[in-house]
């Protein structure tokens, strides 16, 4: 582990340091296992694995308070467990099965949560963004000061409903942070081949949006930024954009044979960069835990996701039935915010 | 505990690979992440990582092998503390599935149970509208449609109206005329010239616990939101497993209006109607547009309602009632009859209805069914009529292929077939895109000539 400054000054007490540490290595771990019951036949389909990212969005749910709401793409395992869903739940809807959050209808790309204020789970590249931005109109027209997290990554910065809802989420000062998750490849297409801009959230000055870009390998960093951000929106000043740099480790999904960069990139990232070796590192050098302290949250760690695989496994398959369930409503509560 | 490192399938449809090439060697100690072998699929070569920490105890399969199965152990892990030795009495490995026992947890072999749709014939809800006496008086659809938003707008503060022109303008065809002074900005909303955006943004605020009626200027423009229609409002509740979906309603004008040329002229109903989780409305007369309209606000789900400029206009009997609904999936017999059935919606009964009179003259007593919703689709009082008549015609706006008339034929071939005593009949629009020249528009729209040819063809009178 190569040592590092951290953009952040270290105002920050160990018992979060923990938490943040707990909370990306739970994702870490639970994409690793993901990514095995994956090559295993037991999860089909496509599969789009967090590792690499996790600073982003346990930095951003730090920030967020009870009741603010979120939504995002396919590439949604790590949202779900940083905003505390179940990783039982989400493991079960990645096998297809009964005790998924979906029940096994909605796989990878599509779960969501009433509870947690998780809206999905999109799979079409940037509808999120707009479905984001009519979230936040909601509890706008409401009148909660609840913020909407809108996630999307740099690939979907150039969809054009993105500017679409920019336009319109300034126009009516809309509580929506607009989250870039740029790690730096859109599938195979790095950032550099799709656009000349030389940064994302200073679009979002065309439409009088201000925003910044953030170090999305440091949790701290990503903490403070996601608070400036979620206040801004909580003051009734509209959205904000956090252009955030972060780094997939590994392929856009499980069949990606990740020939456009080198392995010695990803290498050097995941030596020099890795959020959890930094918070551990911050960890063990300020005193705040032994290496058995971490070894034994570790192992907590490692029994949970093993927990949720074995859950995910043993789970029944849906029954039957349904395939006819839940295609209309018969009746959905109005008029509160969900 | 040796772990056994299985060949991973790494596509959707991988069964079995090529073990290119091993990148570590026995003895090697490895952590999670690092590269352990290349291995090669019918679309790319792809690289193989472990998961686990630990020492390469065994390598089981060579590199160079070919047809290897998707869950064969090609390796065994050591964790801290193991020797090569375990290996042979290495208990099978937790949270790892043999590929002799995945099979067994197979889905039941299952044939998937029949919806309850085509069950078997429900009978016809044969009810009136509004009781008997209730006082009526004439109105626009425009007029119908204005009161059916305000009532509802008025019963629910969370109903809430979106889209371009809407407000300040007054709406573009004057629907929304004096909302904004009654329910002000805030309800009203003029958005910019963006329905994929604003699409999105309703779906989103009716996740969210809001109401909105979405108004597409014409359904034309629909077409740039189809991703927010179909992909986020029709199919979230299926996904979530029932936990959320988008009670809303989308509406505007659809279908030709005269003489705006191929690109405002197109009637989409065929399209929306195909699409489970969206319910489809299209009325004709001024009662049916608010009495469904106020149905379509308080739905819980996704509602396309599909207007006609050329009606707005046009006027009709309306009853005098506080609070008027019309249930989806209940079609009208808008003339009783016992030669032949037409079936039609919307626009298409303006042509349907005037050849019902013209072939009286003829003494051809015509049925006349308005399905007025598209889906729920009320089949009852098609084939009952059907069964009665023994002869069908359906009347459509839209091009032919893959029309709603298609559907409705193909339904009543597979469930009246031994009642038909002629094959149903579609009239549609032509399938050309709408011209502009007067005279060329006129021969792509459906003429009451047409359905009354049609009628007399299934009769044997032509």
């Amino acid at each position: 582990m190569a040592t590092r400054k951290s953009a952040a000054k270290p105002n920050v007490s160990a018992e979060e340091l923990m938490k943040h540490y707990r909370e990306m290595l739970l994702i870490r771990r639970f994409e690793e296992k993901a990514g095995q019951l994956y090559g295993m036949g037991l999860i089909g389909g496509f599969c789009h694995l967090y590792i690499g990212q996790e600073a982003v969005v346990v930095g951003l749910e730090a920030a967020a308070e009870e009741g603010d709401k979120r939504v995002t793409s396919y590439r949604d395992h790590g949202h779900m467990l940083a905003c505390g869903m179940d990783p039982k739940g989400v493991m079960a809807e990645l096998t297809g099965r009964e005790g998924g959050y979906s029940q096994g209808k909605g796989g990878s790309m599509h779960m969501f949560s009433k509870e947690k204020h998780f809206y999905g789970g999109h799979g079409i590249v940037a509808a999120q963004v707009p479905i984001g931005a009519g979230l936040a109109f909601a509890d706008k027209y409401l009148g909660n000061d609840r913020v909407t997290l809108a996630y999307f990554g740099e690939g979907a910065a150039n969809q054009g409903q993105v500017y679409e809802t920019y336009n319109m989420a300034e126009l009516w000062d809309l509580p929506v942070v607009f989250v870039i998750e740029n790690n730096q490849y859109a599938m195979g297409t790095s950032v550099k081949r799709s656009t000349k801009s030389p940064s994302l959230w200073e679009r979002g000055g065309a439409y009088g949006i201000p925003g910044e870009e953030v170090d999305g390998m440091d949790v701290l960093a990503v903490k403070a930024a996601g608070e400036k951000a979620v206040s801004h929106c909580r003051a009734g000043k509209g959205p904000y954009i956090l252009e955030i740099k972060t780094y997939r480790y590994r392929g856009h999904s499980m069949s990606d044979p990740a020939k456009y960069r080198t392995r010695d990139e990803v290498q050097k990232m995941r030596d020099e960069r890795d959020p959890i070796e930094h918070i551990r590192t911050m960890l063990l050098n300020g005193k705040h835990a032994s290496e058995e302290d971490l070894k034994a949250i570790d192992k907590e760690i490692k029994d949970v996701v093993n927990d949720s695989a074995e859950f995910a496994k043993e789970s029944p398959e849906p029954s039957l039935d349904e395939l006819w369930t839940d295609i209309y409503a018969k009746e959905v509560p109005q008029g509160e915010a969900i | 505990m040796a772990t056994e490192i299985l060949m991973p399938a790494l596509s959707p449809t991988m069964e079995e690979g090529t073990l290119a090439k091993w990148l570590v060697k026995e003895g090697d100690t490895v952590s999670s992440g690092d590269i352990l072998a290349e291995i090669e699929t019918d679309k790319a070569t792809m690289e193989f990582e472990a998961v686990d920490d630990g020492t390469i105890g065994k390598i089981l399969v060579p590199e160079g092998t070919e047809g290897v199965k998707v869950n064969v152990a090609i390796a065994v892990l050591l964790e801290e503390g193991e020797s090569a030795d375990d290996i042979e009495d290495a208990a099978p490995p937790s949270g790892v599935e043999t590929p002799d026992e995945a099979p067994a947890k197979a889905p039941a072999e299952a044939k998937a149970p029949e919806p309850e749709a085509p069950a078997p014939a429900p009978k016809a809800d044969t009810s009136p509208d509004w009781p008997e006496g209730t006082e009526m008086k004439t109105m626009t659809v425009r007029e119908a449609l204005n009161s059916a938003i305000a009532e509802e707008m008025e019963r629910d503060e969370n109903v809430f109206i979106m889209g371009e022109e809407v407000a300040e303008y007054q709406g573009a065809y004057k629907i929304t005329q004096g909302l904004l002074d009654r329910f002000g900005a805030k309800r009203v909303i003029d958005t910019p010239i963006t329905e994929h955006g604003f699409a999105g943004i309703g779906v989103g605020a009716a996740f969210g616990g809001l109401k909105p009626i979405v108004e597409f200027m014409t359904f034309n423009f629909s077409m740039q939101a189809m991703d927010q229609i179909i992909n986020s409002a029709a199919k979230t509740l299926y996904m979530s497993g029932g936990q959320m979906g988008a009670p809303m309603v989308f509406r505007g004008p659809n279908g030709a209006a005269a003489r705006v040329g191929a690109q405002h002229s197109q009637d989409y109903a065929a399209w929306f109607s195909s699409v489970p989780g969206l319910k489809v409305v299209m009325p004709h007369a001024a009662a049916d547009y608010k009495g469904l309209f106020k149905t379509a606000v308080r739905d819980p789900n996704p509602v396309i309602f599909l207007e006609n400029e050329i009606l707005y206009g046009r006027s009709f009997e309306v009853p005098v009632l506080d609070d008027f609904t019309i249930p989806f999936g209940k079609a009208k017999i808008a003339r009783a009859g016992a030669d032949v059935t037409i079936v039609s919606w919307g626009i298409g009964m303006t042509y349907a209805l005037e050849a019902a009179e013209k072939l009286a003259e003829d003494g051809v007593d015509a049925e006349v069914i308005d399905m007025r919703t598209l889906r729920p689709m009320d089949y009852a009082t098609v084939i009952e009529s059907v069964k009665k008549t023994n002869r069908c015609v359906t009347v459509e706006e839209a091009w032919p292929v893959a029309s709603v008339s298609n559907h409705l034929g193909a339904y009543i071939m597979q469930n009246a077939f031994d009642y038909l005593d002629a094959p149903v009949i579609n009239v549609c629009g032509k399938d050309v895109p709408m011209p502009y020249a007067a005279n060329l528009e006129k021969l792509a729209l459906v003429t009451t000539d047409e359905v009354i040819a049609a009628v007399k063809a299934v009769t044997y009178r032509s």
